[in-house]
């Protein structure tokens, strides 16, 4: 630190002082966010003595700026002299953590959870621990709101008597009367149930918790099944039923479909935490219900989790529970007249061929993936594609590629150009699963076609994709179905399709290796250098930086040099800085 | 699905239309049909009025509890008898409840209540439209309105019956009740937060020991809207609701209802739909200051603090509730904002978008205003001058600058002096504040150096410092920027400008550089 020192004189406070008074908010902000640069000049003495008593009295700022400064003080342990005086970072973020703006707030808390692990527990004890009192007893919501995400934090490095503390200040907040401070605690419950002893849990936590599950507010009851994961996970299992169920059972049934929709959408977890023989019983039927919820959000949320409930099902009797319980249920979902259900099943339906097995699957499970396959929604169709691979494995995709084909040129051409880009990016897989004959014969057109879309990003998955399938397929294969079309674009009267063709040969290139690239390639971009649109001849300069290495020397020298040259005294000034550009990379200065 | 046009397939943008009818073909929606197995068949009971007078109170019994069977409004077939007689008894027990004196006797209260939670109390559906937009989009009518309908209008009739008797009804109509009527603002059906409205005032003026709840409750709501989700459909009919009871506050001011002003009303106007309910809020903060022009200073800093950033939308909302307050504020507050509060026009005044420069500047035709800006024109002219003799030069919209001119000449007729000064120094300034600039950047600098050499001797330093910000893209995209403006003719030209444009992948630097090309000028 010597070196800072002999700069004080340098950078004096004031000045520093002023750029964090600035006017334009901007400036503020960027002075903020180089606060530790600051600090550095300032050395660790003067960090303490006057540059965190000055953030802590000026804390009236934009939000934004808060933000930054809260973010700051987490890393600013070293700046102010190391763990021995890290509690002087507590006052600055003391008032961040009362500040309306939640972004900022949690900012502040996130940093004091970091900072608190650099407390010794003595420290903890002095400094930290009456902090977290002080905003647990706070007057308005806020600092009431952060004080529930510090008592995990501190609670397994300090004395009983201060534990009992702790825990009394959370009981205090479970209860408080304003639904944000109770929501925060909700969702604090599970992580403080975590570094509680078991007794406390089994005497504390599940009273708080079953208060909780029951309010009169559904978006703290909702955040009482998230707690209830973690809280399931620490009991033994014999005092599940007696502690757990009767308030997991009643948020499954809850009246109000977010709670529901939370039970849905946390099913796995729940699954695993409360173990087997619970989920045989319990959770099987709870299941059905969700799936067969009136509202679309639950039964869509539980749809999402139909494969993995599965897998998860204890193995002696999984085929069984399967066959009678869910899939009468799966199968009304197929056909249900919402759509987000339907695409949330059909994004994992094909996951269970792997769990039922052959014969299951192509007389159960087929005629669902048919069906699914010709679904009026183009998401449905797109989940089933994209999951192909599953299925593969088990029955092969045959089975499949009649009624594939017409789904995936139906999608191919679908009016949302973010449909048309899911579908490209899945042509390598299956291309690969459908064989080389197959994909010329159906494919390929297709393939082409998206060269030439309206939009940029299709044009740019496209060529993206050929690259892909000439990785598949060889560059023999590449020479005689692929090169040709491509350079027949680069005479096309749109320039955009003439780019198409270049963006292509920087994609190709490599894969097609340097005798295609040279013989084949070269000539068609270096004749489009004389293109009337700047653009294209730009884009000629790049494709040549880009393509250089694949070329040998002599085809550099001769007839690459030339032409950037000649680029490079070109009247449009982006010609020439990619044309000077290339020359540079490619050493043919 | 092969049909669709060539122009279609360019975006997903104008098939929006499109994509709204679909929506439009079913935005009905009700959460209210699952607490019930299948209902039974209501039979028809004899009408009141026909009943001796001996059995009335029992068949009213009789009639509301008929009424608190539910029907599944999506099913537009089953129960249609059923339906229309728990209709036709609606009908009746609002008539009956509205034009005879005497019904409302004690034990009919908890019948009456049940019957209307029943219907009413339900948990909302789901929005069907995620993304709805209130502005735009149709909202999602609730499917039984029919009855929900009539029974909002029965308690609207029961609460004003002259007979009604708050001390016996505050038993039902207790903080649970409240806490559930007031979930339900967030109906996206219109006619329902309309009814709701009304009601929930009715309960107000009528049960003084709900007061305080009720704007606990109310609070927090915005708090949540504001803090945590950012949707509630009725911000804006509570706040109507408000508006009134601010209105009849008494004075001085409680400091409950100052921190409502401060910590709830204020914040209100970062939501990023202020656009539904500003007219609202403004007129309850503008209350606010009729009752105690005290609070001007803390409400137009509070504002000041939220001005919108990259909104214009919003930016002529917040210039439209300043001349709200304006129009309302005394001299003496005036003296104490008028510095930061004229900073901030003075941004507007010379905002790129001409109806935030429009907005701003049509506040010189207020003649209230002017007169204020006349009264502290020393103070005033100083700040607004930069802004003004800037844009009259460079402004793009004519009608700015136009507008900008009559301004210029109202403030310079008001101290030509002062004026003729600040005309003559205008250069002087702008070079001090460029070599301010300098001497900022030069002070970084060093500091950036003084911290690498630093870092290689704070080696223990663990948590790593952020890196250099590289500014070396800034060349290059000037260029790019110039192509925009200069080569708009040839279409191929601003499309490879964008494309160069996102290949550097910073869009903050651009920013930058626009803005430095604008300051070289």
């Amino acid at each position: 630190m010597a070196g800072a020192d002999g700069d004080d004189s340098l950078y004096p406070i004031a000045v520093l002082i002023d750029e964090l008074r600035n006017e334009d908010v901007q400036l503020r902000l960027n002075s903020i966010k180089k606060l530790s640069t600051i600090a550095l000049a300032l050395g660790v003495e003067r960090t303490r003595t006057e540059l965190l008593p000055f953030l802590t009295d000026t804390i009236y700022d934009e939000d934004e700026v808060l933000l930054a400064l809260a973010e700051q003080l987490g890393n600013f342990t070293m700046l102010v002299g190391g763990p021995e005086y890290v509690h002087c970072l507590l006052p600055p973020l003391e008032s961040l953590a009362t500040v309306e703006e939640t972004v900022v707030r949690d900012k502040a808390v996130e940093s004091l959870r970091k900072i608190s692990q650099e407390h010794s527990p003595v420290d903890l004890e002095v400094h930290f621990e009456p902090l977290v009192k002080r905003l647990a007893s706070g007057d308005w919501f806020t600092s009431r709101t952060s004080a529930c995400g510090l008592f995990s934090v501190c609670y397994p490095r300090v004395s009983s008597t201060v534990k009992a503390e702790i825990r009394q200040h959370f009981r205090t907040l479970c209860s408080d009367d304003t639904p944000m401070v109770r929501r925060a605690a909700a969702s604090k419950l599970g992580e403080f149930a975590k570094v509680l002893e078991l007794d406390y849990v089994k005497s504390d936590i599940i009273s708080l918790f079953t208060a909780l599950a029951s309010d009169e507010q559904d978006s703290v009851r909702l955040l009482a099944v998230e707690a209830c994961v973690s809280i399931a996970t620490l009991l033994p299992q014999e005092d599940l039923e007696t502690l757990v169920m009767p308030t997991l059972r009643q948020a499954a049934e809850d009246k109000s479909w977010r709670v529901r929709y939370m039970v849905a959408d946390k099913f796995s977890e729940l699954q695993k935490a409360v173990g087997p023989e619970i989920t045989k019983n319990d959770l099987v039927p709870a299941f059905q219900n969700l799936l067969k919820d009136c509202e679309a959000e639950v039964r869509a949320a539980a749809a999402n989790k139909v494969k993995e409930f599965c897998e998860n099902l204890p193995e002696d009797s999984r085929e069984q529970i399967i066959m009678t319980h869910i899939l009468p249920c799966v199968k009304e979902l197929v056909s249900d007249t919402n759509q987000h259900v339907k695409s949330a099943l059909a994004s994992v339906i094909m996951g269970l061929s792997t769990i039922l097995g052959k014969d299951n699957t192509i007389e159960h499970l087929l005629p669902l993936f048919l069906a699914q396959l010709k679904d009026e929604c183009p998401e449905v169709r797109l989940n089933i594609i994209s999951n192909l691979d599953c299925v593969n494995e088990v029955i092969g995709i045959r089975q499949l590629s009649q009624s594939l084909l017409p789904a995936i040129v139906e999608l191919a051409e679908d009016a949302k150009w973010r449909v048309r880009l899911a579908i490209i990016e899945y042509m390598p897989l299956l291309a690969g699963q459908l064989g080389v004959e197959f994909f010329d014969e159906k494919l390929n057109t297709l393939c082409m076609a998206w060269l030439i879309d309206h939009v940029y990003a299709i044009r740019e998955a496209a060529t993206c994709n050929l690259m892909k399938l000439v990785e598949k397929f060889g560059a023999e294969w590449a020479q005689n179905t692929i090169v040709p079309k491509v350079l027949g674009m680069a005479n096309d009267p749109n320039y955009l399709h003439r780019m198409t063709t270049l963006f292509c040969i920087n994609a190709l290139s490599e894969a097609c290796g340097q005798d295609i690239t040279t013989k084949q390639m070269l000539p068609v971009v270096l004749k489009m250098s004389n293109d009337q649109v700047a653009n294209v001849r730009f884009n000629v300069a790049k494709s040549l930086q880009k393509i250089g290495p694949v070329l040998d020397s002599n085809a550099l020298q001769a007839e690459v040099k030339p032409v950037l040259e000649k680029l490079a005294t070109d009247t449009d000034m982006d010609v020439k800085y990619f044309a000077q550009e290339a020359i540079s990379v490619l050493a043919l200065a | 699905m092969s049909a669709i046009s060539a122009s279609e397939k360019v975006d997903g943008f104008t098939r929006k239309s499109v994509r709204k009818a679909q929506k439009q073909r079913k935005s009905q929606g009700s959460s209210q049909y699952r607490t019930q197995s299948a209902p039974v068949e209501l039979s028809p009971l004899p009408q009141l009025k026909d009943a001796p007078s001996t059995e009335q109170q029992e068949l009213f019994t009789q009639k509301l509890q008929q009424c608190c069977m539910l029907f599944d409004f999506f099913d537009s077939v089953t129960d249609l008898k059923s339906k229309e007689i728990k209709r036709a008894t609606l009908n009746e027990l609002v008539d009956y409840v509205s034009t005879n004196r005497g019904v409302l006797v004690e034990s009919a209260y908890p019948e009456i209540t049940d019957m209307i939670c029943t219907n009413i109390f339900r948990t909302l559906p789901p929005s069907d439209n995620p993304d709805f937009d209130p502005e735009e989009d149709e909202p999602t009518l609730e499917a039984s309105w029919p009855h929900i309908q009539l029974v909002y209008e029965f308690l609207l009739r029961f609460l004003e019956n002259p007979d009604f008797q708050p001390s016996i009804a505050k038993r039902y109509i207790d903080q649970k009740f409240v806490l559930q009527l007031l979930e339900l603002f967030d109906s996206e059906d219109p006619r329902e937060r309309d009814f709701l409205k009304t009601i929930l005032h009715r309960i107000y003026g009528k049960f003084l020991g709900l007061r305080a709840f009720i704007r606990k409750q109310i609070n927090n709501i915005f708090l949540r809207f504001i803090y945590e989700t950012e949707h509630f459909n009725g911000v804006a009919e509570l706040l109507e609701i408000l508006g009134s009871i601010i209105n009849g506050f008494a004075l001085p001011l409680k400091s409950e209802h100052k921190q409502f002003l401060m910590k709830v009303l204020i914040p209100l106007h970062t939501a990023k739909a202020l656009s539904l309910f500003h007219a609202q809020l403004a007129y309850c903060v503008v209350q606010f200051l009729e009752k105690d022009p005290t609070l001007t200073e803390p409400v137009i800093r509070g504002l000041l603090k939220f001005w919108p950033k990259t909104c214009s939308q919003k930016e002529v909302m917040f210039l439209g509730e300043v001349e709200e307050i304006l129009d309302v504020i005394e001299p003496t507050q005036f003296k104490k904002i008028q510095e930061p509060l004229f900073k901030q026009i003075s941004k507007c005044v010379a905002n790129p978008h001409f109806q935030v420069a429009e907005r701003a500047l049509y506040f010189w035709n207020n003649e209230y205003i002017l007169s204020l800006i006349e009264e502290n024109i020393d103070k005033i002219l100083p700040i607004m001058f930069g802004s003004l003799y800037r844009i009259s030069k460079e402004h793009w919209n004519p009608t700015i600058v136009a507008l900008v001119y009559n301004v210029l000449k109202t403030l310079m007729e008001m101290n030509c002096t002062l004026f003729d000064e600040l005309t003559s120094s205008y250069k002087a300034d702008r070079q001090r504040e460029k070599k301010k600039e300098q001497e900022r950047d030069e002070l970084w600098k060093n500091l950036e150096e003084l911290r690498l050499n630093n870092t290689t001797l704070v080696q223990n330093n663990s948590h790593g410092l952020p890196g250099v910000h590289n500014n070396n893209n800034n060349n290059n995209n000037n260029n790019n920027n110039i192509n925009i403006s200069s080569n708009n003719d040839t279409q191929d030209k601003s499309v490879d400008a964008a494309a160069v444009t996102s290949d550097n992948n910073d869009p903050d630097v651009s920013e930058t550089a626009s803005e430095s090309t604008t300051c070289a000028k």
